[in-house]
């Protein structure tokens, strides 16, 4: 089938009264979870997983790109107004943000990252529709042992392109591993890590992992150290931009796209790099030097639009390959789990309605964002008072209905507790979160895709590198572990000379 | 960011200080135990019969489980040599002041408590009671307001994740009276 037609018919199901009402309280949920301090997308997203028990999927989906989203544009909007990024993603924003804001710019620098997400949204899915179904049909004749390259090849970029301390990315990506390990074996059902506990035979469901790392672990962390008297918000207005605003960024909202799009899509840390590399890009290109570092409007214009079009790269390979690039992704990932659908390229021939109902609503997810966060905006700026005691405790409150909800056993809110007090933990010695919970996800299908390859070839371990693909990907896996190596060199030899 | 101290020397009596300075050794040990713990569950495991396939139900938590004692190892190595875990910053997060442990504890204590809570008592009283212990752990002391808004949020959140989103959660005897 066309994709033309089949996003056709995704808009009739995204159109549907009940699922544009999904896609609204996605946009507005997310936004508001994003402007509150301390909670960025891959927590909103966790902790809203206990609603896949009562909602039809395409309902659920829905709801989670919106979000996604929102809570991307939230967390832009927290950094502009309080110039304290929650989430790497928006580091940036608050680079020229915040400075716009202080200087009474404010409503200039929310217009401008609003309408930057949603240009970067409608590019980024514009090329999700180009691509996604292509490169389901390239994946569709890969076997097991391209599978398991594909998840070796997203463990090592997850552990080493990553955060600044590799051995500490590994520590967490094997602790993520040990996790996915508990339970019986899926082949032979033998028992692991079990000590005989029945509750422990089942495994430790995705959602309690995700849960308490991304929500107990980071309120336990922020408990420990809670700012006293956080910092006051810049009051705004209404966002607009004059005239000669969008003379200036409208070039910026149309090229931040196609920096954030491509990493998105592979796995290198979703928006932190592109967001960076679209605001030197615009730093370069500007007319209007002397206002950098004191509120230049290029500098939110971009990065917001990268940040937005990286999302939808990130759906391209998780839709696709069935791989999580970023925390979010992950969490999503989790989510398809539970429902018992395991997105990859034969994703787009068993569910069709479903994707293709997802992606049409991220469309219309976009022109939400935009109708609702331009109005809205005033009182977003009022959820940056909230006071934190509240906050935190609300998150631990809804952690617990989260791993109640699971399967309504006592010990999965004391598995949450211990599993949070491992992420309080990974905080505080900087192991970074993600490896862990792309790990408990990946691990155990990991293990499946090696075992099934080494069966096919008898036991030899040619079986895993006999394809073309599985040696390319291979190839790259080395190329990521000798880079740092390569660079060394190459700047000895330049001191050299 | 490993960001190498520069090189002071180990003061006489400063043996707690330098633990305290190389607490992320506490890491090392925690990745020992769990490597040892993977391994020996692997290697007890009785695998001769259900085995199929040349890769049983063992070779990976072995590999797992070797992997965690060497990084256990070269993470010592590295904080020995000054490698420090850069801790995570956020909007809240004031790193420049010491760890609250009591303010963590509190709420360890909190959240356990409302777990044993949660059968006898019923979600919308144990939720209420985390809510409003939390808020007390970490510093709310408005004592007309707190319990008000915790009973407020946790009999919404039981009516509609119970109600409307079918996700069962215990009544309770005080949800039998109303």
């Amino acid at each position: 089938m066309n994709a033309l037609t089949s996003l056709l018919d995704g808009f009739g199901t995204a159109l549907t009264p009940i699922n544009l009402l999904w896609a609204a309280i996605g946009v507005l949920l997310g936004t508001a979870i994003g402007v509150l301090p301390g909670i960025g997308p891959a927590m909103a997203v966790a902790l809203l997983l206990p609603v896949t028990y009562g909602l039809e999927p395409i309902g659920a989906f829905i709801m989670f790109a919106g979000i996604y989203y929102g809570a991307m544009f939230g967390g832009s909007t927290t950094s502009i107004l309080l110039n304290t990024p929650g989430e790497s993603a928006a580091v940036v924003a608050a680079m020229e943000g915040n400075p716009m804001a202080k200087s009474g710019r404010g409503a200039q620098a929310l217009a401008a990252a609003a309408i930057g997400h949603f240009a970067g949204g409608m590019v980024g899915t514009v090329l999700l529709v180009a691509l996604a179904p292509a490169v389901a049909g390239l994946a569709v004749d890969i076997g097991a042992p391209d599978y398991f390259a594909i998840m070796v090849l997203a463990f090592i970029a997850v552990t080493s392109v990553l955060g600044s301390s590799r051995i500490r990315g590994l520590a967490s990506l094997l602790i993520g591993l040990t996790i996915g390990l508990v339970g019986l074996d899926r082949m032979t059902g033998q028992q692991r890590l079990t000590f005989g506990s029945l509750q422990l035979a089942d495994g430790i469901d995705v959602v309690i992992v995700a849960v308490g790392l991304f929500a107990i672990g980071e309120a336990l962390w922020v408990a420990a150290h809670l700012r006293r008297g956080p910092p006051e918000p810049i009051p705004v207005g209404l966002p607009w931009l004059s005239r000669g605003d969008v003379r200036r960024t409208w070039k910026s909202w149309a090229r931040g796209p196609f920096i954030g799009f491509p990493f998105g899509a592979i796995p290198a840390g979703g928006a932190e790099i592109p967001t960076f590399l679209s605001y030197v890009t615009e730093k370069r290109l500007s007319r209007h030097q002397e206002e950098w570092g004191k509120g230049a409007i290029e500098g939110v214009a971009g990065p917001e639009s990268a940040a937005s079009a990286s999302a939808a790269g990130t759906l391209v390979t998780m839709l696709t390959l069935g791989l999580p690039t970023t925390a979010v992704a992950a969490v999503m990932l989790a989510a398809f789990q539970q429902y018992g659908i395991q997105p990859g390229p034969l994703l787009f021939e068993r569910e069709p309605d479903l994707v293709w109902g997802l992606i049409a609503s991220l469309f219309v997810g976009m022109v939400l964002l935009l109708a609702l966060n331009l109005p809205l905006a005033p009182v977003w700026a009022k959820l940056l008072r909230i006071p934190r005691p509240y906050l935190y405790a609300g998150i631990l409150f809804f952690a617990s209905i989260g791993a109640y909800a699971v399967g309504g056993e006592v010990i999965d809110l004391v598995i949450l507790l211990i599993i949070g007090l491992i992420g309080f933990g990974m905080r505080r010695y900087g192991l970074p979160v993600l490896p862990a919970i792309v790990a408990v996800i990946l691990g155990p299908a990991a293990e499946q895709q090696l075992r099934r390859a080494l069966q096919i070839s008898d036991g030899s371990v040619s079986g895993l590198v006999g394809t073309p693909f599985s040696v390319t990907v291979y190839a790259v896996i080395v190329l990521l572990l000798a880079w740092p190596l390569l660079k060394k060199a190459v700047t000895r030899r330049r001191a050299e000379h | 960011m490993t960001t190498p101290t520069t090189g002071l020397p180990p003061e006489p009596a400063g043996r707690r200080s330098w633990l305290r300075d190389h607490s992320e050794l506490g890491v090392c040990v925690m990745l020992l135990v769990l490597g040892a713990l993977v391994l020996t569950d692997a290697l007890t495991m009785d695998v001769d019969l259900t085995q199929r396939g040349p890769v049983g139900p063992r070779t990976v938590p072995v590999v797992v489980g070797a992997g965690l004692l060497v990084v256990a190892v070269l993470l010592a190595v590295d904080v020995v040599r000054g490698g420090r875990g850069r801790a995570e910053t956020g909007e809240d997060v004031d790193l420049s002041e010491p760890a609250d442990w009591r303010t963590v504890l509190l709420l360890t204590g909190v959240f356990l408590g409302s777990a044993v809570l949660i059968e006898p008592l019923g979600f919308p009283v144990s939720g209420a009671l985390l809510f409003w212990g939390a808020a007390f752990a970490l510093g709310s002391r408005r004592f007309d307001r707190d319990p008000l808004i915790a009973a407020t949020v946790s009999l919404v959140a039981h009516t509609v994740f119970d109600n409307l989103l079918g996700v069962p959660l215990p009544g309770g005897p005080l949800m039998g009276v109303l």
